[in-house]
């Protein structure tokens, strides 16, 4: 698979910032440093090919640390080509550098991760609420935000 | 003197060309668009929110409403995504896939329908829209017979369908598409060769290749710019590959292409609808997995062991492995993607949805910016979004 060809030249480009590479149901999912992902991201595009941002989202493992990780579905247009990039962000600097200057398409994407999960986006060019209102307060897709909203009684019947 | 200040109005979220709730700021030179703004998330819900307290077949309902136009789609991404999760995807029944593909492509050629019908009514062009609405009512009512509900099917389930078809519905499809194609050329004689439509549409909204791309804009937008991808084709799901089809790509990259791209992508969902009727054979409609998918209500009241499984389902659910996935459909308006992430439990983890029309939307600026503020209309058309998808 062309994947695993990708995966050998990201390690033999960015050994010491690739954590983890991990196979499962076919997909190729390589964990790395938050440090270096906008130059990793530039390699994936331009030498790589991976030439769309299929999505990008952050995750929320409340308990673990660090306790977020940002991930990027990328593709590869020409060769047909899934990979996933994830990256771990700590709690105390939910902070990570933007991607927006490579593909276009993590502008939006990236003021939704920093509205819904609270993970902020350096050198953003227009890091501002996107589905929520301006003056809303918290990240509703973290773990210890309530389904429920603030400031309510939990709902009584079952949730599930 | 001449007052050479720019002027900002705002254009919805009650307009009736926006399509739903869509706020956009504009900036005008006169009638020149300087800079436009969308604001969006007026239909927020919380759908992945919301997910991430239901279990497995709980979360399926929810995605019928994201995009409400179509909701096969929707459904058919998301039950992939399940059914990759839990590694099954090989042991879905022929006829379930079948009838998958044959229920998705009615779904895009509903899709494409609305657009087009809201697409011309906003440039003035009405009569189309009532045709339009005449065939989509058709569509409708072969939902209502299969489904139950109009918009909100709810159809496919993890493993399978919920619900054979009814007895004739085959017939009436095939009738229905029969008829299809004399429809759409209707449609083309009404616009078409039309001097107000032509020049509504040509060159309007125009977006390069390179640029589409970068703004991950997909679909029948992305196949307008010339850009020959589709991922029925590309990375084939539910036995797409068995199917004889073309991809529809236009090099002209303005609205004019788009419009093209999307009629004719009608004329190949029929083609793609007749072959799954022939390929129709009987046998089960859900896959052999008893921990997963509802036994059929008969076994539920006369077996030990169907009592169970749907007990067991309905008050806990199934629990697939730790892992994650993504998987991705050809949506009538672009790539739909569900990305899951199981701990384990009956509940997703965390279930993100790529929505093509948000992104989609993110073009907007980049493609009416420079143009007149009547040219704005004809994007939105164009781009064709649903704001349930958008704002999910």
């Amino acid at each position: 698979m062309s994947e695993h060809v990708a995966v050998a030249k990201l390690q033999g480009k960015f050994s010491s910032e690739v954590l983890e590479v991990k196979e499962f149901r076919g997909e190729t999912t390589v964990t790395v440093k938050k440090e270096d992902i906008v130059a990793i991201c530039s390699f994936l595009k331009n030498e790589l090919g991976y030439n769309l941002l299929t999505d990008l989202c952050g995750v929320d493992y409340l308990g673990r640390t660090p306790r977020f990780q940002v991930v990027y579905n990328i593709y590869n247009i020409t060769t047909k080509d899934r990979l996933r990039i994830k990256t771990p962000v700590e709690e105390s600097d939910a902070n990570i550098d933007t991607v927006s200057g490579v593909w276009s398409t993590a502008n939006w994407l990236e003021r939704e991760c920093w509205d819904l999960m609270g993970i902020g986006f350096n050198n953003h060019p227009d890091l501002r609420r996107i589905l929520l209102p301006d003056d809303w307060e918290g990240h509703p897709l973290r773990k210890d935000y309530p389904v429920q909203g603030p400031d309510r009684e939990p709902y009584q019947g079952r949730v599930s | 003197m001449a007052n050479t200040e720019t002027m900002t109005i705002n254009m919805g979220p009650q307009h009736p060309s926006t399509h739903g709730v869509l706020r956009l700021i504009l900036e005008l030179d006169g009638e020149t668009v300087v800079k436009a703004v969308p604001h969006i998330g007026f239909l927020h819900r919380g759908i992945e929110k919301l997910s991430e307290h239901r279990t497995y077949h709980q979360v399926l309902p929810l995605t019928d409403r994201l995009d409400y136009l179509a909701p096969m789609h929707n459904n058919l991404g998301y039950v992939l995504a399940v059914e990759k999760l839990l590694g099954i995807t090989d042991q879905i029944p022929e006829r379930a896939n079948v009838v998958r593909v044959i229920m998705a492509e009615l779904t895009r050629i509903k899709s494409h329908l609305v657009w087009l019908a809201c697409h011309a009514l906003d440039i003035g062009a009405m009569t189309v829209f009532i045709y339009c609405f005449r065939e989509r009512e058709h569509i409708m009512d072969i939902y209502e017979k299969l489904s139950g509900a109009r918009m909100t099917s709810n159809y496919f389930r993890v493993g399978g369908l919920s619900a054979d078809l009814p007895d004739g519905l085959e017939q009436e499809i095939r009738d229905f598409i029969d008829s299809m194609p004399g429809h759409i050329a209707t449609y083309e004689g009404l616009l078409t060769g039309n001097r107000i439509w032509q020049k509504r549409i040509q060159g309007v909204g125009t977006i390069s290749a390179e640029d589409a791309i970068d703004l991950g804009v997909t679909g029948p937008s992305l196949r307008g710019s010339g850009v020959d991808w589709d991922l029925r084709r590309d990375n084939p799901y539910s036995g797409y590959e068995d199917y004889d089809f073309n991809v529809i790509v236009d090099e002209g990259c303005d609205t004019w292409a788009r419009y093209h791209v999307r009629l004719k992508e009608m004329y190949e969902s029929c083609k793609i609808i007749l072959q799954g009727l022939d390929k129709l054979k009987p046998g089960p409609i859900l896959a052999d997995c008893p921990k997963i998918c509802l036994p059929p209500k008969k076994d539920v009241v006369n077996t030990i062991e169907g009592l169970i499984h749907h007990f067991k389902i309905i008050s806990e659910g199934f629990k697939p492995e730790v892992g994650e996935i993504y998987q991705g459909v050809e949506n009538p308006k672009g790539e739909v993607g569900f990305y899951l992430v199981s701990d384990g439990s009956p509940r997703p983890y965390r279930m993100k949805i790529r929505p093509a029309s948000f992104i989609n939307l993110q073009a907007l600026p980049k493609m009416c910016e420079g143009s007149l503020i009547a040219d704005v209309v004809a994007v939105i058309g164009t781009l064709d979004i649903v704001l349930g998808e958008i704002d999910r």
